[in-house]
């Protein structure tokens, strides 16, 4: 019988991937597509040894779940993930011996497939263990490490992408702080702007029944539509106070669509926080005689601040994929690399702006989520 | 002393209180009956200016309430409601320390202060301390909001319904600590519930509302011997009305000097209700019990018929 089909379904899709889809392309240079390479073909002694964590990954969904099973699971799909960059990279090496230094080897989509079946079969597992905050920091903290030891150790070295990141390393760097700049530039509006207007919205209905809608309306925008109709104005007030510094490209812009994007999910859970204080408690409050700012402070803010928090994290992931489509406005950041290697139609270069901002994302998504956590369990 | 000087507050169309006036002694326990939408829940929230008046003046040892700061004035009083209303988000402790806190008592004193009145209302400190709400069962979480109202040794204690979602073995416990507590610290307590035997139970004066006016204000037993109009005699009860009686006189009371014999079983204490004698009576088979003082000292025997003597 299978026990976990979420597992036995990622297991189908894993074999699938390993049997009919490329694990790496080679290419004599970086323009060229590149010959498909299986994963057999990578499978030589000793770096194919990588793989054998999938073989408890095959066997796992028919065993009958338990905490053991469980833990072994997200320790075999951990490795598997980490094996597989590390088979990668060795293999790209040995192609590198024999080949020109032009010539590229980049991930295939096989590869993408089992190393998405390896993340996910490892989330899976550590969602069913049920962890507690500490417990997953450290669980989260060893994956992370497993997951960069091949990178760490200069095993990936001979990967397209790695190859481009030798290439850009300057850029690179800069690219990441500038991209962390222009989401924190946002935030700071954000939460000046949301967070009043939030508990405001709560009190006062009317005030609510505008600034919804208003909200609602500015998140249907396509994020590219909504950088071109700020063109236009701010480019005018530019071009009529050129001593205010703004101008119609470049981080203003930016910075001005992240907040107005940002700015629904923020004043939503804010107002969402506080309607969630049961109103026997402020009744209470008041009448053990707590000042109106006392009751905000002591009572309010407490209890709305999970929420509150949940909604920072929807902003801030968010937030961070909207700032790689700002660099069409010159904002700058990972995107500005993204958009380099589409329009050069170099693949490589498109992931080495993408995979940061996914694990940019990941990070934030995961230090908010546990945040929320840390305040279930204390609720002091 | 509380001072209700035609007292009249409107939501809208709606007269909430018409026109309430009425004095609640020191020391007194004041319940507040009538039926929903009488108006008892909005008068009982004017004196700690929950509730605004539109018209009228309350007064607190002769002071006008509108007159002081409304904070200041709501820590001086105890306030306990029916859904509790404990913070959640802090240990019980620490709810109970709310107004202390707030007044800035020294951290021993208050500590000091939250250890006697959990042990008051019958709280294991050391077991209950660091616990948070949410951890403790429908009667702990009232006698947490119990001891957090007495926290500041009030002078006034405003309770609204705080017993009536409790099961009826736990109201019935908590009524009688509640009880014990106003004969031990002589608090002022204005008491709002639509229950006339709890009213019949606890108050030494009932204010009867109805439709935001105030109908009867009387002793319980005036209450039950003279009630004013059908509304008041619905509450009393048409068909138990006689059993309600009852509850409000002792055994000690009604007892006569034992000439001869003292029957034999468990005497009663003097305080005991006749309603609770006559049930002893029924469930011992007997007509005559034995009724003794709080000394233990033999006062006399209470016989079947001395509880239906006018």
């Amino acid at each position: 019988m299978i026990g976990n089909r979420v597992l036995f379904a990622l297991a189908v899709a894993a074999v699938a991937a390993a049997a009919a889809l490329p694990f790496l392309g080679f290419a004599p240079n970086r323009l060229l597509s590149g010959r498909p390479i299986p994963l057999s073909a990578a499978l030589e002694l000793p770096w194919g040894l990588a793989v054998l964590p999938g073989v408890w990954l095959l066997a796992a969904p028919f065993l009958r779940p338990g905490r053991g099973v469980l833990a072994a699971t997200v320790a075999a799909a951990v490795l598997l993930a980490s094996g597989l960059l590390a088979l990668a990279g060795h293999h790209a090496a040995q192609l590198a011996a024999l080949a020109s230094p032009a010539a590229r080897t980049s991930f295939g989509s096989g590869f993408w497939v089992l190393e998405a079946a390896a993340l996910l079969a490892a989330l899976d597992g550590v969602r069913r263990l049920g962890l507690a905050p500490a417990a997953r920091i450290a669980v989260g903290a060893g994956a992370a490490l497993l997951l960069a030891a091949p990178l760490l150790a200069g095993q990936l070295d001979q990967l397209s992408i790695l190859k481009e990141y030798a290439n850009r390393r300057d850029v690179f760097a800069d690219a990441v702080v500038r991209h962390g700049v222009i989401v924190a530039a946002a935030l700071v509006p954000t939460l000046l702007v949301g967070v009043p207007l939030g508990v405001l919205a709560q009190r006062r209905h009317a005030v609510g029944r505008v600034v919804f809608p208003v909200l609602n309306v500015v998140q249907t925008i396509p994020s590219i539509a909504l950088f071109g109709l700020l063109l236009a104005p701010l480019s005018a007030l530019a071009g009529a106070w050129p001593g205010l510094g703004i101008s119609g490209v470049g981080l203003g812009p930016a910075v001005i669509a992240l907040t107005l994007y940002s700015l629904l999910p923020i004043v939503r859970n804010v107002a969402a926080g506080l309607d969630g204080v049961p109103a026997p408690v402020r009744q209470a409050a008041r009448g053990m005689g707590m000042t109106p700012r006392q009751v905000f402070l002591r009572v309010d803010v407490p209890l709305a601040l999970p929420v509150f928090l949940s909604g920072l994290r929807i902003t801030l992931v968010q937030a961070v994929g909207l700032a790689a489509v700002a660099a069409l406005i010159g904002a700058g950041g990972l995107g500005a690399i993204m958009f380099q290697g589409l329009f050069a139609n170099a693949l490589d270069l498109v992931l080495l702006g993408a995979v940061p901002v996914i694990l940019l994302a990941v990070a934030v998504d995961s230090a908010l989520r546990l945040a929320v956590a840390l305040l279930a369990r204390s609720p002091a | 002393m509380i001072a209700f000087e035609g007292v009249t507050k409107r939501f809208g169309p709606w007269v909430a209180v018409d026109d309430v006036s009425f004095t609640v002694e020191d020391g007194a326990f004041c319940v507040l009956i009538g039926p929903s939408g009488s108006g008892k829940s909005t008068l009982l929230k004017t004196v700690n200016r929950l509730v605004v008046p539109d018209a009228g003046t309350v007064r607190i040892d002769g002071e006008d309430i509108a007159a002081l700061p409304a904070e200041e004035l709501r820590r001086r009083m105890g306030y306990v409601i029916q859904s509790v209303g404990l913070f959640p988000h802090w240990t019980v402790e620490r709810n109970i320390a709310t107004v202390p806190s707030l007044l800035g008592w020294p951290k021993a004193r208050v500590r000091d202060r939250v250890i006697a009145l959990m042990e008051l209302l019958h709280l294991d400190p050391e077991r209950f301390r660091g616990a948070f709400p949410h951890q403790l069962s429908g009667g702990q979480q009232q006698r947490v909001g119990v001891a957090r109202a007495l926290a500041a040794e009030p002078r006034i204690l405003l309770m609204d319904e705080p017993f009536s979602a409790l099961d009826p073995i736990t109201r019935g416990t908590l009524q009688a600590e509640l009880a014990t507590i106003h004969r031990q610290t002589g608090t002022t307590i204005v008491f709002v519930t639509h229950d006339m035997d709890e009213a019949l139970k606890l108050a030494d004066r009932i204010a009867v509302l109805d439709h935001g006016r105030l109908v009867q204000h009387a002793a319980p037993r005036d209450i039950l011997a003279r009630p004013a109009g059908d509304l008041v005699r619905d509450l009393v009860g048409r068909e138990e009305w006689g059993l309600k009686r009852l509850a409000v006189e002792t055994a000690g009371e009604r007892a006569r000097p034992a000439n001869g014999g003292v029957p034999d079983g468990e005497p009663l204490p003097g305080d005991t209700p006749l309603r609770r004698a006559l049930s002893e009576m029924v469930s011992r088979g007997t007509d005559r019990l034995a009724v003794v003082d709080e000394q233990g000292r033999p006062a006399g025997v209470l016989h079947l018929g001395d509880l239906v003597r006018p």
